[in-house]
């Protein structure tokens, strides 16, 4: 398992070298990228700035993808979050899962996903042109982390 | 009984600062406890603390609910509803 928050970008290529590397018996890999949109609830977003809290951010990031690992049958999962600002088409967050096969690989990244949205100490803030505020928690995540 | 305790997003904002050192006497043992505390310092405060139902807190970096209790050293984190990923 391999958990960073970071400022700087994140590069695929990078992180599908380091994954699981030298198993020679994986079969899936599973990648999620989340990026930041250029329109948020009508509004255009020019500026994305993500806060977090260092050291529990990373812990309950650990403890989902534990969580991951003890449902599917994992090889190994890098999950990259990224904080500070941020421009639209940027990259936010990565999730990566190597598995035996595509069932465990696909169900474990959307899992990690919804829960790192609903349980990972992250707060978005947005610059619009009228200003700028905080992004609210949405019900449909919410709804998302509770169909596991 | 000695705390940290730190603030995050829209609370830093509303209440104007990122954490503090708190020293509380009995009766404070809960979280409950501290939030009671803590509302009395004034609108702002009671806004986030009392009339809040989306405040959400950690103890020690876990989350944790009104009725935890707290002990000396303790670092305890004040934060709205997460919105990451």
């Amino acid at each position: 398992m391999a958990v960073s928050v970071q400022q700087a970008d994140f590069h695929i290529d990078q992180v599908l070298d380091e994954l699981a590397a030298g198993r020679r018996d994986v079969g899936a890999v599973a990648v999620f990228i989340g990026k930041v949109r250029d329109i948020n609830s009508g509004d255009d977003v020019s500026t994305l700035t993500l806060e977090h809290y260092p050291g529990m951010t990373e812990k309950s990031i650990e403890k989902i993808v534990t969580e991951a690992e003890q449902r599917w049958a994992l090889m190994d999962s890098t999950v990259i979050h990224r904080v500070g600002e941020l421009q639209p088409t940027d990259n936010i967050v990565l999730v990566a899962v190597a598995s035996a096969h595509r069932g465990d690989a696909f169900q474990a990244c959307e899992f990690i996903m919804d829960y790192l949205k609903t349980r990972a100490p992250f707060w978005k803030k947005e610059q619009t042109a009228d200003g700028e505020r905080w992004v609210e928690a949405r019900n449909s995540d919410k709804k998302a982390a509770q169909r596991w | 009984m000695k705390l940290q305790i730190l603030y995050f997003a829209s609370l830093r904002e509303q209440l104007g600062r990122d954490r503090e050192s708190l020293v509380v006497e009995d009766p404070v043992n809960t979280l409950q406890d501290l939030m009671a505390q803590l509302a009395s310092r004034g609108d702002a405060w009671r806004a986030v603390m009392s009339d809040n139902p989306n405040l959400l807190a950690a103890i020690n970096q876990e989350t944790a609910q009104a009725d935890a209790p707290l002990n000396d050293g303790d670092e305890v984190a004040f934060f709205p509803p997460v919105t990451g990923g």
